[in-house]
């Protein structure tokens, strides 16, 4: 189900006034869409909302969809300060559009690759999404960067994310390719790392780039 | 048609044209040790990614063709990031060699083999040498080499050059080379191979490389190969241009990135069954030495127990005491000085002449005295310690233990080889700061290496000056290393430009083979020798010219106003006029000075920390300016020169004040 931008404000305002205000319904004015909004008629046909007497509240459906409509918000909001490094009103307007364009899948890769998040950068839950049971039942622990590692832990290579395609091409030259086996010998002074059977040595501006899933 | 021209090349071979093979591979996997096994040339091998910095050519028979052998340094790609990478492909772009060795590390074959896969991509005659198999053996690697040469469908033969295995049957497949005709045939993803089609049909011109391997060149942007492709595609280019900026375009957040990945899975393939790991990591002691020597608990300390034995015990107390006192007291004043002297007054009717061969600034008992008796001992041992050092490995070790502290003074951990070997010879050491990657990083480098660092010449005699007087010593050492993290630290925030990254493989710690150790102090030293001596020589005859023609002394009037500024006779100014022409002559002259009794201890101080940081000698001054540029060289001096002689002032003002005598 694809739903309007509009929609998906008018589920996120009920959910967080039903989930963490502990109201049965909202007025519509305090959703932040205008009453004469189609949008409404979209969340009705689709039934996912009830509105009786100037009140708008959850149907079970509408339930978990605007849990999920929350949570797509709230990672998109840690996308921005974590990944993106855009903070404040900037980064909140930001993560207001962007949350549209998580569904169908991007959400489970983008709450993956921040390490399956329990927290918004404002401090409230995000509610956990499928990926993160997975995650937890499997004891995965995630993905981190290099400099995380403890010294003798390995794990695979995810993903290098680099701004810079010469530096890139550097790591790639020392093995550092996704799907490859690092095992992290030192972080102090300088991280050392082997893969396959070579050592190399990187300062932690370049270990910072190395992202790497976890064996435990 | 391509086979009618092959037959065409062979024929113009076999008349007598000199046949060409390149060696071509990773960093430190014994290019250059093969180079000389074949060629009974030699070249500076080290456990060091890095060394080669510049191209070696030997001739080698085989059979009865001549053949001429091309070293090339290391690259990890054929699409090339640094400079070294650039001057190693430009041999395979220009040179058009008959054969390709392409040396790889037994050890690490899935990540070296990506090179080969693009080596028989761009359609060159390639012989794999699978080295280093002696260590992967030791480790419990079990390699299927026939299965690996089948896949590949090009000659590849095992090899432990260092244990010169293998030598004989690399000679007979060079000297049998035929190309394939059923080389691995390199298919990459549906789109890329749809991607690498639209640009190699839009490719008209002549190429030495195969245009598939050119054309995935192009897409990774490499500005060298484009211009080559414009050059020979001429008014068709700007199509080609416009399809390869769309492609890049569209595949612009992972090019690189993807195109490694197919490779890899390649490499994958091939190598299936062919290699069998060990079930169990073996931990030999070199790894633990290693481990050792780069915490900083044990590194530290491991470094103080080298730099006592190694630098002061070997080079300073035995090398520039022991044998400086045999060489240069006993054999040259105590003997050959006389005696040359008695023969030269005797055969020689004119005393002017006779002071050009002997007289004070004679060329015999002056310019040779100090090369041979002073400068000979100091530097052997020196270069002895270095080379030691440099093949067990542990530089890069030391390298990444420094990089932190490095990285303040603007220069990643790479830097330590160039400074270490400063305290060698600083002319050698400011070529070597060419290994280091950016511009800003090399100045820096070059400026230290022009102001702070003593070469081991001077270092020995200046450490011999001031041994009698500890305090003067220790002012000495503070003073210098005070100004070397000052100019260091200024430096790193004046300059412009992007702080540098550090990233160095580390070879495996290795036990030094003794004959190794001693040829390269010999290349090193021969390569020394050539270059001071005529140096020492020329700076005796214009010393002995100024003397004669009485410039000399006005130069030294002259220079009175400024030594008494930082507070020394007017004699001092010969050892400033020494130490132009090199640092440590310099010093030796002071040394001069000394035993004559004209210098205090404040004085010697001054004068010691003023000659250190003053003007690099001319050859240091001359490779600057090759290595920088005329501008940078020029400025790097004028700033030495304004600095030392500040400093001087500041620390003679000091002394005095404190009353130090």
């Amino acid at each position: 189900m694809k739903l309007s931008e509009h929609a998906e404000e008018i589920l996120e305002a009920i959910w967080v006034a039903t989930e963490e205000k502990g109201d049965f319904c909202l007025e519509i004015e305090k959703t932040g869409v205008s009453p004469d909004d189609p949008a409404y008629a979209e969340l009705t046909a689709n039934a996912l909302v009830e509105i009786r007497e100037g009140m708008i509240c959850f149907r079970p459906e509408g339930k978990k969809e605007g849990e999920m409509t929350i949570r797509r918000h709230r990672l998109a909001e840690r996308l921005m300060m974590d990944v993106l490094n855009i903070r404040g009103e900037d980064g909140d307007s930001k993560a207001c559009k962007f949350e549209h364009l998580l569904n169908e899948g991007v959400d489970t890769k983008i709450c993956t690759m921040l390490n399956h998040p329990k927290t918004c950068p404002h401090g409230k839950p995000i509610p956990p999404g499928e990926c993160c049971e997975d995650a937890r039942s499997k004891g995965d622990l995630g993905i981190v960067t290099l400099t995380e590692f403890k010294s003798g832990q390995a794990g695979e290579i995810a993903y290098i994310q680099s701004e810079d395609s010469k530096k890139m091409q550097k790591l790639m030259a020392m093995g550092v390719l996704p799907g490859n086996r690092i095992t992290l010998m030192q972080s102090f002074p300088s991280y050392i790392f082997r893969v396959g059977y070579s050592e190399f040595a990187i300062d932690s501006e370049l270990a910072r780039e190395i992202f790497i899933r976890k064996e435990g | 048609m391509g086979k009618c021209c092959n037959v065409g090349t062979e024929q113009l071979k076999s008349a007598g044209a000199i046949k060409k093979v390149a060696l071509v591979g990773n960093p430190n996997v014994g290019k250059s040790v093969l180079f000389n096994a074949l060629t009974g040339a030699y070249v500076t091998v080290s456990n060091y990614p890095g060394t080669s910095v510049e191209v070696s050519r030997g001739n080698t028979l085989i059979g009865n063709v001549h053949w001429e052998v091309v070293d090339t340094p290391g690259m990890y790609a054929i699409h090339t990031i640094t400079e070294e990478e650039r001057v190693a492909r430009e041999i395979l772009l220009n040179e058009k060699p008959d054969v390709i060795l392409h040396v790889l590390d037994a050890r690490n074959l899935e990540r070296m083999l990506s090179m080969t896969v693009q080596l028989i991509e761009a359609e060159l005659p390639v012989i794999l040498i699978v080295n280093i198999l002696d260590e992967a053996e030791r480790i419990g690697l079990q390699i299927d080499l026939p299965l690996l040469e089948k896949r590949l469908g090009i000659p590849v033969i095992g090899a432990a050059t260092a244990r010169k295995r293998g030598i004989g049957e690399i000679r007979k497949a060079i000297s049998e080379y035929r190309l394939s005709d059923s080389p691995l045939k390199v298919v990459y993803g549906r789109n890329l191979e749809r991607d690498i089609l639209e640009v190699q049909k839009l490719m008209q011109g002549k190429y030495l490389f195969a245009r598939r391997a050119l054309a995935l060149l192009l897409l990774q942007q490499d500005e060298e190969v484009t211009g080559i492709v414009r050059e020979a595609e001429g008014g068709n280019f700007p199509l080609l241009e416009q399809k390869v900026k769309e492609i890049f375009f569209e595949r612009r957040e992972s090019f690189h990135l993807d195109l490694s990945m197919e490779r890899r899975e390649i490499a994958r393939e091939v190598l299936r069954d062919v290699v069998t790991f060990p079930e169990k990591d073996l931990v030999t002691w070199q790894e633990k030495l290693s481990t050792f020597s780069v915490k900083p608990l044990t590194g530290v300390p491991l470094l103080i127990v080298v730099i006592y034995f190694g630098l002061y015990q070997f080079v300073g107390v035995f090398g520039a005491g022991t044998l400086v006192d045999i060489m240069e007291g006993k054999l040259f004043e105590e003997h050959f000085n006389p005696w040359i002297t008695g023969i030269a007054v005797a055969y020689i009717p004119w005393e002017t002449i006779q002071e050009l061969f002997v007289g004070e600034y004679g060329i015999i008992t002056l310019g040779i005295r100090y090369a041979v008796g002073i400068i000979l001992p100091i530097v052997a041992t020196f270069f002895i310690f270095f080379s030691f050092l440099e093949d067990t490995g542990y530089f890069p070790r030391l390298a990444l233990l420094v990089d932190r502290v490095f990285k303040r003074f603007g220069m990643s951990g790479r830097a330590v080889i160039p400074m270490v070997l400063g305290f060698g010879c600083d002319t050698m050491a400011t070529m070597v700061t060419r290994t280091l990657e950016s511009t800003r990083e090399r100045v820096i480098a070059t400026l230290l290496l022009a102001l702070a660092i003593p070469c081991s010449a001077q270092l020995g005699v200046i450490i011999g000056l001031l041994s009698k007087s500890p305090g003067a010593l220790f002012i000495w050492g503070g003073t210098m290393l005070f100004l070397a993290l000052l100019v260091g630290f200024l430096a790193a925030r004046v300059m412009p430009g992007k702080p540098p990254i550090f990233y160095m493989e580390l070879p495996p710690m290795r036990l030094p083979q003794i004959g190794n150790v001693l040829t390269k102090t010999y290349t090193r030293m021969q390569w020394y020798f050539l270059e001071i001596l005529p140096l020492f020589i020329i700076a005796s005859i214009l010393l002995w010219l100024g003397k004669v023609t009485r410039f000399f002394e006005k130069l030294v009037t002259v220079m009175t106003p400024a030594m008494g500024a930082i507070g020394l006779p007017k004699e001092a100014a010969v050892a400033f006029i020494f130490g132009f022409f090199r640092r440590d002559y310099g010093s030796a002259g002071l040394y001069d000075l000394q035993s004559k009794g004209l210098m205090d201890g404040r004085q010697l101080t001054v004068a010691a920390v003023t000659l250190t940081l003053f003007i690099p000698c001319v050859a240091q001054f001359l490779v600057m300016k090759n290595e920088r540029g005329w501008k940078t060289a020029l400025g790097i001096a004028l700033f030495v020169t304004v600095f030392a002689w500040s400093s001087g002032y500041i620390l003679n003002r000091l002394l005095l004040a404190v009353g130090f005598a």
